[in-house]
């Protein structure tokens, strides 16, 4: 059985290329970038090689980059830093409704601790309201933390005019964004948008687990969330994931954002046109247009259980993701799609579609044709009377 | 002077003439739980076991011990010669080991002598042998009541000195009472069900019914995990898992929804019942509760019951959700039945169950699914089997 992988944005197949180079620094190049001997510099060089080609992508100085463990990591460390950093100046934190867990639960931690917290709501189109935005933007704001591609739904924000809003209306504020679902698959510039720090993940795109990092703009000094040895400039302590990183540079290296964008196109507009054509009483949450990234796909079908749905296609070896957890006891609904209005009856039946470079048209078309037969069948007991 | 451990039996002593069989089950059962021991020797006392280990493998040995039913208590005694100036130089040491002596404490010594050819009797001993730590330690005063410590002595061929006893589980043990099939599913109840038959000696087989892809794979795992903790107490489990999905659907389909969970719960019946009579397992074992849920009504209860010809023990029938979960807190069980994987998938759950069901109602329903008997072969004939060791 052929296995078809759709689940891109909870991780992806690791490039052969990265594995080979990995392997070179988990085998032969494995000194500690620390140590003074020409081992240490070779990892080193490593180490310095992936970070040119990060701050290459982003357009920034490779002063700015510094490697973490990965996504959550990154942002728990901005974050915490930047209230910290801000506290004097301010007690408000602006942040959205539909970020990930690693964003969300910190803000509703300094809430619970007497914090000035925004949530910002989002419109069916998984956008921010601008006018909200701006109303919550004042002199006390120390800190605007807003995703650019979610990973439920893809939708992306208008980094730049979030941008300029902040410097208009608030100069103290720190500006942030968890760009882990952006990077590899957008063109992002930190500069043009006024960003003061953002938060990426190099298994999201092709690249290892574990690994990760963050930029910092230039003269912005935040404190590190581990302390210890004093590597990336003391702002993160522990002997550098030298293969990690030098994988991670690898797989950032020799892609074109333009090509994937359009291959993802492709597939997406296929899949969703064949979708709501076959299986009735179906909806998009993530059409597509400029609004969403056209790698993910959140699509719902009313009176399915998408957990089974998943464990159906699973047989098949179709590999996806529910957008919403299905549970008799605790009705854990997706934070995101509630936030978008998407109905109830809807939820539960949300799947995530999520394509890398490697998928195809073909297996769009089996994925759909074993969707569509799992779906009736679902059907034919959700529905009976 | 050498630590031993000293495990003690209780109700198994009360036996009569079959009480060698108890006995040599019990020996069996703690040399299995012991496997992992590269060192360890088993000697029967007067009513006793003592058990030598290495002294590193003590606390790890205890806690196996308190899993095992049919012993009463345990505690790590110091074994020394039985003569009274050994007695007094070994109470010295364990009195410095359990006190700290920076301020004043209490003690009482607790003599029993087994061996009437000692010198001393029981209150003469405990006479002399706390006038002597009274005269080594002036911190120390005699409390009979409360005391910090108490000096237990077992005085036989040789002497046993300890200071705490430890309780076990109590109950018989397992392989004494027969075998009989647990009906797992994967919630709070039912594992609480089959440690509480398998403490009355019985031995358990499992069997689990699994219907992917309405239910998951991670959902069949925790199965398995619930098991292997159950196993700590009950020994080896054979654990039978039923691919379930067609005769779920089948029933989804041609019976009406108010009686599909209880026409399910015959099926599971019928099924346990075959596999059981294949293992010589003469019951089955249930975690059903009265009036838990529509399946669990008198009325529900009598209709899945006459599915099987086997009696159907429901150890926790009488007991309310809380206190079934103190006991699944106690066995370590509950932290596992708790995680969000779904056992029975909600789409197969009836929006409004019949709790009043009447017998004829069900069985004209269940008729209705014409190839039942041909579907529940096959359902056995692809059982899974899995051997469950207690982790």
């Amino acid at each position: 059985m052929k296995t078809i992988y759709f689940d891109n944005s909870a991780t992806t197949k690791v490039d052969d290329s990265a594995i080979e180079i990995m392997n070179i620094y988990h085998r032969e190049s494995y000194g500690n970038p620390s140590s003074l001997h020409s081992m240490g510099v070779e990892a080193e060089k490593a180490v310095e090689n992936s970070r040119e080609i990060i701050a290459g992508r982003l357009g920034v100085n490779k002063n700015e980059i510094f490697f973490t463990s990965g996504g959550s990591e990154g942002n728990n460390f901005l974050i915490r830093g930047a209230v910290e950093k801000g506290r004097k100046k301010g007690n408000r934190i602006i942040t959205t409704k539909i970020e990930h867990p690693s964003v969300l639960e910190l803000f509703k931690n300094y809430q619970a601790m007497g914090m000035d917290v925004v949530f910002l709501d989002v419109d069916r189109k998984g956008q921010i309201i601008t006018d909200q935005l701006e109303e919550a933007l004042t002199e006390k704001t120390i800190l605007v933390s807003i995703m650019m591609v979610n990973n439920e739904v893809g939708s992306i924000q208008d980094m730049k005019a979030v941008g300029r809003l902040i410097r208009k209306k608030s100069r103290y504020a720190l500006y942030h964004s968890d760009c882990v679902q952006a990077f590899g698959k957008m063109d992002i510039s930190p500069t043009d948008s006024n960003l003061d720090m953002i938060t990426f993940s190099a298994h999201k795109m092709h690249g290892p687990k574990g690994v990760g990092g963050v930029y910092i703009k230039k003269g912005l000094s935040i404190n590190p969330l581990i302390k210890g040895g004093g590597q990336e400039k003391a702002l993160r302590s522990g002997t550098e994931n030298v293969p990690g990183i030098a994988g991670f540079g690898n797989v950032a290296e020799t892609f074109s954002v333009h090509e994937r964008l359009e291959h993802f196109n492709k597939l997406k507009k296929s899949f969703i046109k064949r979708a709501l054509k076959d299986i009735p009483d179906t909806i998009v949450n993530s059409p597509a247009g400029e609004n969403f990234i056209p790698n993910i796909i959140s699509i719902s079908f009313k009176d399915v259980k998408s957990e089974i749905l998943l464990h159906s296609l699973e047989k098949q070896g179709i590999f996806i993701s529910t957008g919403s957890a299905c549970s008799s006891r605790k009705n854990i609904a997706s934070h995101v799609l509630k936030a978008m209005g998407v109905e109830k009856e809807y939820i539960d039946g949300t799947l995530r579609v999520s394509f890398s470079k490697h998928n195809t048209l073909e297996e769009v078309d089996i994925c759909l044709s074993a969707i569509k037969s799992e779906a009736e069948k679902i059907r034919r007991f959700t529905r009976r009377k | 002077m050498e630590k031993i451990i000293l495990i003690r039996y209780g109700e198994i002593s009360l036996k009569g003439l079959n009480k060698s069989f108890f006995v040599d089950t019990l020996i069996r059962n703690i040399k299995d739980s012991l496997k992992y021991l590269e060192y360890k020797k088993m000697e029967k006392i007067q009513g006793r076991f003592v058990l030598r280990v290495e002294e590193k493998d003590i606390d790890r040995a205890c806690k196996s011990l308190l899993r095992i039913f049919g012993i009463a208590s345990i505690s790590v005694a110091t074994r020394v010669e039985s003569d009274m100036e050994t007695i007094k130089s070994t109470a010295k040491i364990l009195v410095k080991d359990e006190l700290d002596l920076s301020e004043p404490k209490t003690f009482k010594v607790n003599a029993r002598r087994g061996d009437k050819k000692f010198p001393l009797t029981s209150p003469q001993i405990n006479g002399e042998l706390g006038g002597f730590i009274l005269g080594e330690f002036p911190e120390l005063d005699v409390d009979v009541h409360n005391p910090d410590m108490t000096l237990y002595l077992e005085v036989r061929e040789k002497t046993y000195m300890y200071t705490s006893i430890m309780q076990g589980k109590g109950g018989l043990p397992v392989g004494t009472g027969g075998k009989a099939a647990l009906l797992i599913s994967g919630g709070i109840d039912s594992p609480v069900a089959g440690y509480m038959i398998a403490k009355r000696g019985v031995n358990l087989i499992a069997v689990h019914f699994h219907s992917y892809p309405y239910t998951s794979e991670r959902a069949r795992d925790k199965v398995i995990r619930l098991m292997e903790i159950v196993a700590r107490y009950s020994g080896r489990i054979k654990l039978y898992i039923v691919p379930f999905t067609d005769l779920q659907l089948a029933i989804g389909e041609h019976c009406n929804e108010r009686y599909s969970t209880l026409i399910m719960r015959r099926y599971m019946m019928k099924i346990a019942t075959e596999i059981a009579k294949r293992n010589k397992a003469m019951a089955l074992i249930t975690g059903e509760s009265v009036g838990q849920v529509a399946s669990q009504t008198l009325e529900s209860l009598m209709v899945t019951d006459s599915a099987t010809d086997l009696p159907v023990f429901r150890p926790v029938i009488g007991m309310d959700k809380n206190e079934i979960i103190a006991i699944a807190e106690e066995i370590e069980t509950f932290e596992t039945s708790i995680l969000p994987y779904e056992d029975c998938c909600t789409i197969f759950v009836p929006k409004h169950p019949q709790t009043k069901p009447k017998l004829e109602n069900v069985i004209r329903e269940e008729s209705f699914v014409e190839n039942a008997n041909e579907l529940m072969n096959k359902a056995i004939d692809e059982t899974e089997m899995l051997e469950i060791f207690g982790k």
